[in-house]
């Protein structure tokens, strides 16, 4: 019998009952909740007469339409009445049904993806689900994690189980060694760049081979995140020495005799040598080079170093059309070079890339530089409040505000702009986030995806350019 | 949940590939604590001209004439034919609530994004996956033929065309039963709740650190 995939076994130690006509009960372990998509959920509830089965499975905070700015007016500093509504009705949710919630004051509040592995809240091997397809995030500490609709929301918190339907398993390996300025943002967006949106589509994708083993757990977290931009609802890696020594002593993680027994079984979370997975994607990490997107999907990227494409060039009918509507909406010009791409505002932030080490990897571009004269806006959102207390103990929030950019207070952001921080019509942004959809950033705002150094270097240029020429100048390429 | 057996409607044929949950249903309509009321919201920024905000009178708002649905013709459909990866994108149920709110029961395409499809189903909403030749075939009889319908049959698992001819779909079992006698899911899972109890004390003898650290 061939071995088992790191989902095969995950699903294997969470499924209560396997029914006949193929689905199965999948019971989780962790829930996390954010004021979005869990009032609905509540409401349900009540409607029912129904209580959460598990209290202890959950945590909460609000993130999506927390302001990043006067955060000491808690609450009161939320100045869109219907925003304030969703945060107070969270609040009020949590408190009736006893679940901990991190509050807009509390200085563990932040994104929900960021809070869960800053907490060891998101252990291994555990189940996690959250109604927010970045859930995939998770997956990186050896998680089965992936976003839940508000509906399944409900239905975790009234069953801790979940109906689903096993994927099938795809394992993306990425061999050998990432160059210098390549960080886990331009692996993935890459792999996006080659699979395409809809490439994971009914997939757990397990990410894998030397570069991704390579990566600290903050890149393993932004690759994982990303993998629902490819079309997958769970993305993983292995657990190794660099997750468990990620997890040791965090708030929620075991002690004593139940942190050994627990790190025993870890150990044992990955796939099998003689694991068959139905599809495998190889990439050679020393070619990727940093990525930007220039189109208004995450799979439409290109090289730092490459140009817009030519739409006339595509054969596939639909394709050249998604082209060409991409291109108009972004207001680019087939075979515009992407350095060519000047800029108006740059965030750096969001829950694929607000960690401290993404702070460092921006803080490091910056140093000593300046803010093109020629943006609107560079900001910095770190992911939680506890990122925010350590980049200042490192002195980062001074090296950004040195440079130009403005310091914020934690949240979701411009990421989403359902708060007040936004791009305005046809401004064209550089941006952490992951999604470059029409739209997202604000209404006609122009989104291109990109790693934090790529941001932190295109803040200083006031367009794109290779931030390998700024790490390193004498041996830049131009 | 409202059961679905069988229907058949006006086909509002929506060409574009990658359609995501932003686009169904921008994010400023997402603060709302409501499950209802999406439907004048519904593909917000192509159909209007002007910004959309929430809580405003969307039946004075500029509309995009070249827009699907805002075309004389596509009023009152209750099918959506659509493109590749439809649904891709953000987890928000508030996407197949502003479509059910608008009046759809069925959205056909050649592949949906998995958490949008699965959120289908939790609100009686069928979408359903056919060959991309067929999908074709489809956009080319509705684009030619005004007042073009289709007939869906849940049980039978069929879509057939005015000119009676008619293509299979899968759909698995768990889902189909749910929708065609609108079961309460949670109820359904409630029904194995001893095994779920058997379950939790196994995990807390064998992974206790699984349990209490968040109370």
């Amino acid at each position: 019998m061939a071995g088992k995939t790191l989902y095969d076994k995950l699903w294997d130690d969470h499924l209560v009952k396997q029914r006949d006509d193929g689905s199965a009960l999948i019971y989780i372990d962790r829930h996390l909740l954010h004021e979005v998509t869990s009032p609905q959920a509540f409401e349900g509830l009540r409607l029912a007469g129904r209580k959460p089965w598990r209290i202890d499975a959950n945590l909460a905070t609000p993130d999506h339409n927390v302001p990043t700015t006067d955060r000491d007016k808690g609450i009161d500093g939320i100045v869109d009445p219907v925003s304030r509504t969703q945060v107070e009705t969270l609040g009020k949710n949590c408190d009736e049904f006893g679940i901990l919630e991190f509050k807009i004051k509390d200085k563990r509040q932040g994104i929900v993806h960021v809070i869960g592995p800053e907490q060891g809240a998101t252990l291994p091997g555990m189940t996690i689900v959250c109604g927010d397809s970045h859930t995939s995030t998770h997956g990186a500490f050896g998680c089965l994690a992936h976003g839940i609709g508000t509906s399944e929301v409900e239905h975790v918190l009234a069953t801790q189980c979940l109906v689903q339907q096993k994927m099938k398993n795809m394992l993306v390996k990425v061999n050998g060694q990432l160059g210098e300025g390549v960080t886990g943002k331009d692996v993935v967006l890459a792999i996006i760049g080659k699979i395409g949106t809809a490439g994971g589509t009914g997939y757990a994708i397990e990410f894998g081979g030397e570069a991704i083993q390579n990566l600290s757990m903050e890149g393993r977290m932004t690759i994982c995140n990303m993998a629902i931009e490819a079309g997958a609802r769970v993305g993983m890696v292995a657990v190794d020495g660099t997750t468990i020594d990620y997890v040791k002593g965090r708030p929620f993680a075991p002690k004593g005799e139940t942190w050994d027994a627990a790190v025993k079984y870890w150990r044992t979370l990955h796939s099998d040598l003689d694991a068959q997975f139905d599809k495998v994607v190889e990439f050679d990490g020393s070619e990727i080079l940093p990525q930007v997107s220039w189109g208004t999907s995450p799979e439409m990227v290109a090289d730092i170093t490459g140009a817009v494409p030519d739409p006339a060039k595509e054969e596939d009918p639909i394709k050249r059309e998604g082209i060409e509507r991409a291109l108009k909406y972004m207001g680019l010009k087939p075979n515009q070079a992407i350095t060519d791409i000047k800029l108006d505002r740059v965030f750096i932030g969001s829950c694929t890339n607000s960690r401290i080490e993404d702070l460092r990897e921006a803080a490091a571009v910056v140093k000593g530089r300046k803010v093109a004269d020629s943006l609107k806006q560079a900001m910095v959102v770190p992911g939680s409040g506890l990122v925010k207390e350590q980049a200042e103990a490192e002195g980062l929030d001074r090296i950004f505000v040195e440079a130009g950019l403005e310091w914020r207070d934690p949240g979701c952001s411009m990421c989403l702009a359902m708060n007040a921080d936004k791009l305005g019509q046809g401004e064209h942004c550089a941006s952490t986030s992951n999604r470059n959809f029409e739209g997202r950033q604000g209404f006609g705002g122009r989104t291109h995806l990109v790693s934090p150094a790529m941001a932190a270097a295109a803040a200083v240029a006031g367009h794109f350019v290779d931030v390998r020429e700024l790490l390193n100048p004498a041996t830049g390429e131009n | 949940m409202r059961a679905f057996t069988q229907h058949q409607g006006l086909v509002a044929p929506m060409d574009r590939s990658n359609v995501d949950t932003d686009m169904i249903i921008p994010k400023q309509f997402l603060k709302s604590i409501k499950r209802t009321g999406f439907g004048p919201n519904l593909f917000d920024e192509l159909r209007y001209l002007d910004e959309g905000k929430p809580d405003q009178d969307s039946s004075q708002r500029p509309l995009n004439p070249d827009f699907v649905l805002n075309q004389p013709r596509y009023q009152g459909a209750s099918i959506l034919l659509a493109r590749s990866n439809f649904g891709c994108g953000s987890s928000r149920e508030h996407a197949p609530w502003a479509l059910d709110d608008y009046g759809f029961r069925v959205i056909i395409a050649p592949s949906f994004a998995d958490i949008f499809y699965n959120n289908c189903f939790k609100n009686g909403l069928l979408p359903i996956v056919l060959e991309e030749k067929i999908v074709d075939q489809l956009f080319r009889e509705a684009e030619a033929e005004e007042g073009y319908q289709l007939s869906v049959d849940l049980d039978a698992k069929t879509v057939t065309t005015p000119s009676g001819e008619s293509f299979s779909f899968d759909v698995d079992d768990f889902r189909r039963h749910c929708l065609l006698n609108g079961l309460d899911d949670i109820g359904v899972t409630l029904e194995d709740a001893e095994l779920i109890k058997a379950y939790e004390d196994q995990r807390r003898q064998t992974a206790p650190w699984l349990f209490g650290a968040g109370q």
